[in-house]
């Protein structure tokens, strides 16, 4: 009777001890925390990746909630029923013994993925089923609104949110957000009874504002996929410079890809070509050329060089002229791009102050962009030149630089001889910092000389725009073969260009690749596609027309105004 | 039946004319059994979700039982006594039936289809068992022979053993605690209880080689190490602790309790009812429930120690005390104490054939205790 009676006293000394006495091993204190400890869990919010944008707040790359749902393998497997599996194998799509072989692999295993990144609604459908042992995470997926516009200057992430290729990886860590935390009750099937507390807000990235300009970038990528198409090229790259700031206002490449859908992705269509490839500029360094030697003083604009009988040989090799141009000016050499003309030229010239200038145009230094894969392009140094090496400098082979890296040496054109960093996001308030790199009177010279060369009278007659007076360079350039030596072939068909002529707002270089053999003259190929970009930027950036051809009435105003004032 | 039992009722020849003397209730049974009702459907709400549905479920077999437990109360002690056997031999047939054409659930058979309910005969047995015993000891020369115990200890251990292999530990645990009392309050010498004790002290190894099994043995190994399976073997001893710890003094509040409300804690609204209990009530709400408890076995004693006749005084022992063994086998596994058998906590746990047993038990109680004095 003494055992029995004591039965109660036991257990509610048990009972006590578990409820009540603190610091015991098992006891009240290690219990209540046990308790909460079930119970509350620390929750992850996630933290969006900043935006991607143009210059004027247009969306390139946005976060977008997504729902990734994920499984307990070892509840699924104890918990759930076979219909429930074959339910959920037919709103995953998959079959069910797919799934159940899935989960079999897992079942040791407290996690896995079942789909990741499904769009919300999809997935609440999922988890309505309310399968035992399978969850819901919400995350943040890319959305790239301007698609393959803007794809390889963009870049994408990943599927954990981390920037892969482009703008996203080279600013990854501005855009990148910082998961906060929050304390939450659940359930034992992992609901979320209530938020407790917030342990720390999530941060979302910041947004980057990219210097590129959406309306330019959709006109420069239209053109040039146009023009990919027509002369069925491998590929192609356009940029548009503002050169009062450096901003890039268009970086459009071609082939491209769609950043929504990689599934069919081909890796040299990822490649901003623009800033990593580097590529012979050809004919259009030829103003460099000139330059060097107006700088030289040996040389004035009307200096007359004989180029007869069109053919020049320079010790092993031989330089030719489509045809004997006889005697040319600098303009004639410029206009007519006569190879004997430019090889006598810099010949006569110093190849050490040449190469200096080149440098100071930027060729041989990269832009410090920051974007990933950026080339410095490749200038030799001077002891290694030969005088054919010399020669063909001159035409722009021999030393190589990105698309980019020629546009930035055309803003200097544009510039009056000052030298702007090139920037490719937006700049809010530009703080100039350019720099004199040559004299501004020899650079309006040459400036002078392109609009010619960008005329009637020259190879660049295409490059006309509608309005406004334009100035540039073609270049048609062999391109190397793998084995060495130039491809009879194959080109590269340039064209490099400044516009409106006396006051410039824009360089725009273009750059096609390989257009089929019938057509490859940068002034056939590149030239149109100058045109219709610049003119289009020009217009959309309202730049004041200036130049009306004459057969529009608004031109021959002037003149009706002359005559009535008797003149 | 014996036709004086009829007369009686119909004509109680002068003497208390009391209501309920008349009704046969014993009012200080009845009301702390309403007050532990009370106590059930409170914490039964909370405990399964906030279920309005288990709540009436629950109150409907409440209600049952407490007419059950009022028939039973208008029949005299002696035509317990005399049905007894009968009643035993039935019960022990219907367990032999369970065996063969029983239906359950969770791998137990338990029931006999009725079609249209559903009967479990190993209730029954809890009530016939003691019953049984007690008549037929009471019949013989007080304490009893050697002969007599086993003969007692034999229709104790039979029924135990065909409801131990349902399988249902617990339930065969007061089946044989209910024997074990009426023989132990007949008078049973210090040397019986002496062998007793070393009887199953001896049993032990025979009893886990080959009686017990596998996921029996698995729950006396959890009792002693619940934190090795934490999330099999031992999860229901390591949530319903951590319930019943995380309760503190005064609870979390009613329907407040995490462990629980959150499906952590299993079996809440059966077998773990008290660790919900003690998680939203705290220390002082097991304590109550506590008291309320010792107040009504109290209250059985008393009517045992008034009886008028041998085998009212072990019926009435023998219940009590099974009904305190009961409370403490449940309580004492679920905080950890003895391994888990399936034992609810009485009036408190949801289900309906263990209500309606402990009501009829009640019922018997309270015959026992407003039989009138013999002239």
């Amino acid at each position: 009777m003494l055992v029995l009676a004591s039965l109660p006293l036991f257990v509610a000394v048990k009972i006590a001890q578990l409820q009540v006495m603190p610091s015991e091993e098992h006891g009240a204190e290690f219990l209540q925390t046990q308790g909460d400890a079930r119970a509350i869990r620390t929750e992850t919010i996630p933290g969006h990746r900043g935006l991607i944008t143009d210059r004027n707040g247009q969306p390139l790359a946005v976060s977008t909630p997504v729902t990734t749902l994920i499984a307990n393998p070892k509840r699924v497997n104890e918990q759930a029923q076979v219909d429930d599996l074959a339910k959920l194998a037919k709103a995953l799509n998959i079959s069910l013994v797919q799934l159940q072989s899935r989960l079999e692999r897992y079942r040791n295993k407290s996690f896995m993925y079942l789909a990741r990144q499904l769009p919300s609604i999809e997935a609440d459908r999922i988890l309505d089923l309310r399968i035992p042992g399978v969850f819901g995470r919400q995350e943040y997926k890319r959305f790239y609104p301007a698609g393959e516009v803007t794809a390889q200057l963009v870049g994408f992430t990943d599927i954990n949110d981390a920037g892969q290729e482009g703008m996203e990886l080279a600013y990854n860590a501005i855009l990148a957000g910082e998961p906060g935390a929050k304390k939450v009750v659940k359930d034992l099937a992992g609901r979320v009874i209530k938020d407790i507390s917030l342990v720390k807000p999530a941060n979302h990235g910041s947004t980057l504002r990219l210097s590129i300009d959406l309306r330019v970038q959709y006109a420069a990528y239209r053109a040039l996929k146009a023009s990919v198409q027509r002369h069925q090229a491998k590929s192609g790259s356009v940029i548009v410079l503002d050169v009062h700031t450096g901003e890039v206002l268009a970086m459009a490449n071609q082939p491209s890809f769609n950043p929504n859908d990689r599934s069919n992705l081909r890796v040299d269509s990822v490649r901003n070509r623009s800033v990593i490839d580097m590529m012979e500029p050809g004919s259009t360094a030829k103003p460099f050329t000139i330059l060097a030697a107006l700088e030289s003083g040996k040389f004035k604009p009307e200096t007359i060089i004989d180029t007869s009988p069109g053919y020049l040989k320079v010790a092993y090799k031989t330089f030719i002229d489509p045809r004997d141009y006889g005697d040319l000016d600098l303009i004639g050499i410029l206009n007519k791009s006569s190879q004997v003309g430019t090889t006598k030229l810099a010949l006569a010239l110093n190849p050490d102050n040449t190469r200096e200038l080149f440098e100071r145009m930027g060729f041989g230094e990269g832009i410090g962009s920051g974007f990933p894969g950026e080339t410095a392009g490749n200038l030799p140094a001077y002891r290694k030149w030969d005088p054919v090496t010399q020669a063909t400098y001159a035409f722009g082979y021999g030393f190589s630089a990105s698309p980019l890296q020629l546009a930035r040496a055309y803003s200097i054109l544009a510039n009056d001889g000052l030298r702007r960093e090139v920037s490719m996001t937006a700049i809010d308030e530009y703080q100039d910092e350019s720099v004199r790199v040559i004299n501004a009177d020899i650079v309006k010279t040459v400036r002078q000389m392109l609009e010619t060369a960008a005329s009637d009278q020259g190879t660049g007659r295409r490059a006309l725009i509608d309005g406004y007076s334009v100035g540039g360079k073609t270049g048609t350039a062999r391109k190397l073969k793998a084995t060495g030596g130039y491809d009879e072939n194959r080109h590269m068909s340039l064209f490099a260009g400044l516009s409106p002529i006396n006051n410039p707002r824009l360089v725009t270089v273009v750059v096609i690749d390989e257009p089929n053999e019938d057509t490859y003259a940068g002034g056939l190929v590149a030239a149109p596609v100058f045109s219709e970009v610049t003119g289009s930027a020009l217009r959309l950036l309202q730049v004041t027309p200036d130049a009306m051809s004459a057969e529009r009435n608004i031109v021959s105003l002037p003149t009706t105004l002359a005559k009535r004032g008797g003149l | 039946m014996h036709r004086d039992d009829f007369v009686r009722q119909l004509s109680s020849p002068g003497g208390d004319r009391r209501p309920s003397r008349v009704l046969h209730i014993d009012i200080p049974l009845l009301l702390l059994l309403l007050v532990l009702c009370g106590i059930g459907l409170t914490v039964l709400y909370s405990a399964s979700g906030q279920s309005i549905f288990y709540v009436k479920r629950q109150a409907t077999f409440m209600l049952a039982g407490l007419f059950a437990m009022l028939v039973m109360a208008q029949f005299k002690p002696r035509f317990w006594e005399r049905g007894s056997t009968l009643i035993y031999l039935g019960g022990l047939l219907s367990l032999v039936a369970v065996l063969f054409f029983g239906v359950g659930a969770k791998g137990a058979q338990r029931w006999l289809d009725m079609g249209f309910t559903r009967f479990q005969p190993s209730e029954l047995m809890k009530i016939a068992v003691p019953m049984m015993v007690s008549a037929y000891l009471s019949k013989r020369y007080l304490p009893p022979r050697f002969k007599h115990v086993f003969v007692a200890t034999l229709a104790t251990l039979l029924p135990v053993f065909l409801v131990a292999r349902q399988p249902d530990l617990g339930t065969s645990l007061i089946i044989f605690s209910s024997g074990f009392f009426a023989i132990f309050l007949s008078g049973l010498g210090k040397r019986y209880l002496v062998a007793t004790v070393l009887i199953a002290v001896a049993a032990i190894p025979t009893l886990w080689f080959y009686v017990l099994l596998d996921y029996q043995k698995q729950r006396v190994l959890t009792l002693l190490n619940p934190g090795e399976d934490k999330l099999g073997a031992g999860w229901n001893i390591i949530q319903s602790t951590t319930a019943i710890g995380s309760g503190g003094w005064s609870g979390k509040g009613w329907t407040q309790g995490t462990q629980s409300q959150l499906n952590f804690l299993p079996e809440s609204h059966t077998d773990f009812i008290i660790a919900v209990l003690a998680e939203e009530f705290g220390l002082i709400g097991v304590l109550s429930l506590l008291l309320v408890y010792l107040l009504l076995i109290g209250r059985c004693m008393v009517i045992a120690l008034n009886a008028h006749t041998i085998f009212s005084r072990l019926v009435a022992g023998t219940l009590s005390l099974t009904f305190f063994v009961y409370i403490f086998v449940n309580m004492g596994m679920v905080s950890g104490i003895l391994p888990v058998v399936g034992a609810p906590l009485p009036f408190i746990s949801y289900g309906g054939s263990a209500i309606v047993t402990l009501f009829s038990g009640f019922g018997i109680l309270m015959a026992i205790s407003t039989e009138p004095k013999r002239i």
